[in-house]
């Protein structure tokens, strides 16, 4: 499948892919809307960790055996068995971090959810049932330290 | 008053003619503007240096009439002096007798003349106006081609340029050993009847038919264009025009006329007789092949190739033309490289034929063998046999005019010593 | 002391757009912005921008714009507010003004009063989608007379060593220094893709770029630096720098904080010292000492390649062309007062030389005159903005151009003229590591590409246009251009005839 790699070479710490992705994952995908008024607030899902000297955008490398739905008690992560992404179904996730703690790259994190803290992770752009889309953080990248490429391993 | 016609900038040119409303008008002339023009162009050589009257070259040149529009025509014609072939004919046309007379001082001055009379014309209604014309046959005055440190043919050119260039209403139509050039403004069957062209029997002929878009009806402008032994008839409007001028003017050659057959010509003096090319190398240099084409060579070839298009890369002729350029050696027609103008050739015997249209090769050799068109870029070169047999015993490599011993001091003096030359 | 400079720009946020994400502070070196989180919203220093647009450029929103600061200068068209200011900087300072890239006066850009010819009727213009359309060249001299066996089709002597450019320009003298390596190596990767070359400047030829080596113009300047054999050895061709036409007669200085490990390696000076280019080359204070070092630089390499010597278009440049060509110089560069630097005095930027149109066209017709124009090879920078630019340099008798300015561009350069500051937002002109970082060489290279194709495609169609089919027929081919808004003498020294005549 094609998966997302981050290059930290690359990486210049701007954060744009941060904010393409918040905008991807609103409601509005107006990103105005999406930082100043959308309630509840959209969620990114990359983040860039580091400083302007290093830096690395940390993201989900939907892996073959994931950890975070082995270990996942309700039933909210599931990977899908044909295209491989691994996402997080909200209405199923009561917020129990054990994704979290499982998840080898801190590529998922716990925030505030309608109505309690839930799971948010990268679902590639794509829609609840794991059919990965374009993913907007690698098309937002001005340095090409994001990119989406076939990999090995279903 | 001798009227200056290279440095006025507007003359009317038929003062008493009412019959050709182009002719009335006003306008620069050749070498004051630049002129582009179509035309037709034509051919004949018997290989075998057999001589033939000009009837043939005249029917051919006159069925594609309508290619020209009676603002020039001309002949050039090899083989038709041999009693004088060893001299320098002149062929001159003067606009004044002040013309005249400063031309024939500034020969005695420079040259032996052996003979001079005005050249035989017939009068024809539609040919107006002509210039007093007269033909020279003469040799280099000996001291002062010795002194000149110039070879004969350079010492010639130097001359026939400044009579050209210099004296107002003279203009040397041809400077070449056994041959001759005869044009003016008209179409080119009545040029050739006012010329009597059918009283000449040459082994070569050529023609030219003139379409020129301006109104320069000026005899002078007329083609055939020589230099020496060097004749061009020229269809077409050549891009690389300034490219090309500006090189051969780097070596002392002046572009008065600004035509396309005058800086062919010196591109194929320089080329030919002072670098020492064959005329065909000449020719594949001025329609280089393609990069593209070099490329698919073998190593050794493409080297061979890079280098000719490297050195002479302004030499390079571009945009449409088809030439035909006629020499003591024989007949050269050169398309452009791709093939933007016509140009057809056809054989019978030892008789080759060319022209822009097949039809005026036929309408002289219905039974013309071997008919085609030119290829874009390939020379095709018919020479005389004789030569042909001379060319296969001398050596394969150019050897410039300035490395070679001088004819006339090889012959006449002893040979100087080596640096002379240098 | 109170420092009475004004502010240069200004910067304008949409309130309505701006999502105070960051990437604006994050993207300035200058730290102009600044989100503070306790008013709210995103603040400006509008004293410490540049105008760079790296900020605008990267806003998610399209929140930015730069303008000039609002200041009224004071009335006078003499005392503008930009002679004020440096006059105000000097007076707090005490030192040189300096600056960065081409000349920026309103002097004439010739160029822009020079037009093309196009085919009608008489000639075919040639549409270069169906026929071949050449743009190569080769650089290097040439014997005025070659010598052949015309029936073995073989060389009776062998040619002098030549360049070969698939397109008729290059990418001008860059040091890694001056600019960073992974611009450098940008501009060295779309050489090789392009079949064209580009110029390590006097900055020595880094390890990383000596896979590029082949495509590489190496050059020797007054400061030598990073020359050894191998140096010379590995380049296509060889330039020996007299002079740049953003600062004519003047030498070179990077600051020892520039000279890290890695330009200390490749120049081979120790690191953090200055790096001081002389005015002069002080082995050369006459043309028979330059000739000296041309065949030295020939004899160091076998004759393997050709050697070039650059000079800066000055009042008697052609009679120093002329000189330089018979000192055996196989290619000769004149470089005109638009050119770029990455640092230069700016009152010799601003100042010094001629504009590289009349250079260009006074040392073609001089070398013309002289008979020797056939024997070398001419190349012209200097501001050669667009495909036209070209066409022009090349009507008016140059062989090839040198750009360097322009690829800057489509590297992301905006011309802000502060590149010896070192803070170069785009990752060009510096040698930070963070700021170095932005510039992706792969993406660099791709954009250089992208732009001389499509100016490759765009010199093809205009010399489709006037019939011409190879760049060959378009060198010296002043009747393909016209002038409008010239005077007799600017029209004498172009050598081209005004429009309608």
């Amino acid at each position: 499948m094609k998966r997302i790699y981050a290059l930290e070479e690359w990486c210049i710490d701007c954060k744009r892919c941060e904010v393409a992705c918040k905008v991807f994952h609103s409601k509005s995908k107006d990103p105005v809307k999406a930082f100043l008024y959308e309630q509840p607030k959209p969620r990114n899902r990359v983040r860039v960790e580091g400083n302007r000297t290093l830096s690395i955008a940390i993201n989900c490398r939907h892996c073959p055996t994931a950890k975070c739905v082995e270990g996942c008690i309700s039933g909210a992560m599931t990977r899908n068995p044909e295209t491989g992404v691994v996402t997080s179904n909200p209405e199923k996730c009561v917020g129990c971090r054990t994704c979290v703690s499982m998840c080898p790259f801190g590529a998922v994190t716990i925030e505030e959810g309608p109505t309690h803290p839930i799971a948010f992770k990268c679902d590639l752009c794509g829609d609840e049932l794991g059919v990965p889309g374009s993913p907007s953080c690698v098309a937002a990248c001005p340095n090409r330290a994001l990119i989406y490429v076939e990999s090995e391993g279903n | 008053m001798v009227r200056s016609l290279r440095k006025l900038p507007r003359r009317k040119i038929c003062e008493n003619e009412g019959s050709h409303p182009m002719l009335e008008t006003k306008g620069p002339r050749e070498g004051q503007v630049r002129i582009p023009s179509g035309c037709a162009i034509a051919a004949i050589m018997d290989r075998t240096g057999g001589r033939h009257d000009g009837g043939d070259i005249l029917k051919s040149i006159a069925l594609m009439h309508d290619r020209s529009n009676g603002l020039g025509g001309g002949f050039a014609a090899y083989g038709i002096y041999p009693e004088y072939k060893e001299l320098y004919a002149f062929h001159i046309m003067y606009e004044s007798r002040e013309a005249r007379a400063e031309t024939e001082a500034y020969l005695d001055k420079y040259f032996m003349s052996e003979k001079q009379e005005r050249i035989p014309t017939e009068p024809v209604a539609a040919i107006k106006n002509p210039p007093d014309i007269w033909r020279y046959f003469v040799a280099p005055h000996p001291m002062r081609l010795a002194n000149s440190g110039l070879d004969e043919a350079e010492y010639t050119m130097q001359h026939v340029f400044h009579i050209n260039g210099k004296i107002d209403g003279a203009f040397v139509a041809s400077s070449g050993k056994n041959m001759g050039a005869f044009k003016g403004v008209g179409y080119p069957e009545d040029i050739g009847e006012f010329y009597r062209i059918q009283d000449y029997d040459a082994w070569a002929w050529t023609a030219h038919g003139r379409f020129p878009t301006n109104t320069p009806g000026w005899w002078g402008g007329a083609h055939p264009f020589t230099l020496l032994n060097w004749s061009v008839v020229h269809n077409g409007e050549i891009s690389s025009y300034d490219a090309n001028r500006r090189y051969v003017e780097q070596f002392g050659y002046d572009c008065e006329l600004q035509t396309d057959t005058e800086v062919i010509t010196y591109l194929f003096d320089l080329l030919a007789r002072r670098h020492g090319f064959s005329q065909e190398t000449a020719a594949h240099i001025m329609a280089a092949p393609s990069w593209e084409d070099i490329d698919r060579m073998p190593p050794e070839e493409a080297a061979y190739q890079t280098a000719l298009r490297t050195v002479y890369s302004s030499a390079l002729v571009n945009g449409p033309f088809s030439i035909i350029i006629g020499s003591d050696e024989g007949l050269l027609a050169l398309n452009d490289r791709l093939k933007l103008r016509a140009l057809m050739a056809a054989e019978k015997g030892p008789m080759v034929y060319l022209a822009s249209e097949q039809a005026a090769i036929e309408i002289v050799c219905p039974d013309a063998e071997n008919v085609r068109s030119i290829e874009g870029g390939q020379p095709f070169v018919v020479q005389l046999d004789s030569v042909v047999a001379a060319k296969a015993r001398e050596s394969a490599e150019n050897c410039p005019a300035r490395e070679k011993p001088f004819r006339h001091e090889v012959e006449v003096h002893p040979r100087r010593k080596e640096r002379a030359h240098a | 002391m109170l420092d009475y400079v004004l502010p240069r720009y200004r910067v304008m946020r949409d309130k309505d757009l701006c999502i105070q994400c960051g990437v604006c502070e994050r993207s300035c070196s200058n730290e102009v912005h600044h989100v503070d989180e306790e008013l709210g919203r995103v603040t400006a220093n509008n004293a410490a921008c540049v105008n760079c647009q790296r900020c605008v450029v990267m806003c998610p929103t399209q929140a930015l714009a730069i303008t000039r600061w609002p200041q009224v200068d004071s009335g006078s068209s003499n005392w503008t507010l930009e002679t004020m200011q440096d006059i105000a900087k000097q007076a707090q300072t005490g030192a040189v003004l300096l600056s960065s890239m081409g000349n920026p006066k309103p002097y004439p850009i010739y160029w822009d009063h020079l037009l093309l010819n196009a085919s009608q009727v008489t000639n075919p213009s040639i549409d270069p989608l169906r026929e071949p359309m050449e743009t190569r060249v080769f650089l290097g001299s040439r014997p005025e007379i070659l010598k052949v066996n015309e029936r073995d089709e073989k060389l009776s002597a062998p040619l002098p060593p030549q360049i070969r450019l698939d397109v008729p320009l290059m990418f001008s003298a860059m040091s890694f220094g001056s600019i960073s390596l992974n611009a450098q190596k940008a501009l060295a990767m779309a050489a090789r893709e392009l079949g064209t070359f580009f110029n390590t400047g006097e900055g020595g030829l880094h390890r990383d770029l000596e896979r590029y080596a082949d495509c590489a113009i190496v050059q020797v300047a007054s400061g030598r630096f990073g020359v050894d054999p191998h140096y010379l050895g590995a380049a296509g061709a060889i330039e020996i720098k007299i002079g740049q036409g953003a600062k004519p007669g003047i030498g070179g200085h990077l600051p020892g904080e520039k000279i890290s490990e890695e330009v200390s390696r490749t120049r081979m000076i120790p690191q953090g010292t200055d790096a001081i280019s002389p005015a002069p080359h002080h082995d050369i204070y006459s043309i028979e000492d330059l000739r000296q070092l041309v065949f030295s630089l020939k004899e160091a390499t076998g004759y393997s390649k050709p050697v070039a010597v650059k000079v800066a278009a000055v009042h008697n440049v052609a009679a120093i062309a002329s000189g330089m060509a018979r000192a055996g110089a196989d290619i000769i560069v004149i470089d005109g007062f638009r050119g770029g630097t990455g640092a230069a005095p700016k009152r010799i930027r601003d100042n010094v030389g001629i504009p590289i149109e009349l250079a260009l066209a006074a040392v073609d017709q001089r070398l013309r005159d002289e008979s020797i124009r056939s024997t070398v090879s001419l190349v012209a920078a200097g501001s050669i903005r667009s495909s036209a630019d070209i066409v022009r340099a090349i009507a008016l008798g140059a062989d090839a151009v040198y750009c360097a300015s322009a690829p800057l561009i489509a590297l992301g350069c905006h011309q802000c003229q502060d590149c010896s500051s070192g803070k170069c937002n785009w990752g060009i002109a510096t040698q930070r590591s963070d700021l170095v970082r932005r510039l992706n060489p792969e993406i660099a290279a791709e954009r250089v590409v992208n732009l001389v194709h499509g100016w490759t495609h765009e010199i093809k169609e205009m010399m489709g246009g006037m019939g011409i089919n190879a760049v060959d027929s378009l060198r010296g081919n002043r009747l393909m251009l016209r002038g409008v808004g010239l005077n007799e003498k600017e029209l004498e020294i172009l050598g081209v005839k005004y429009a309608g005549e």
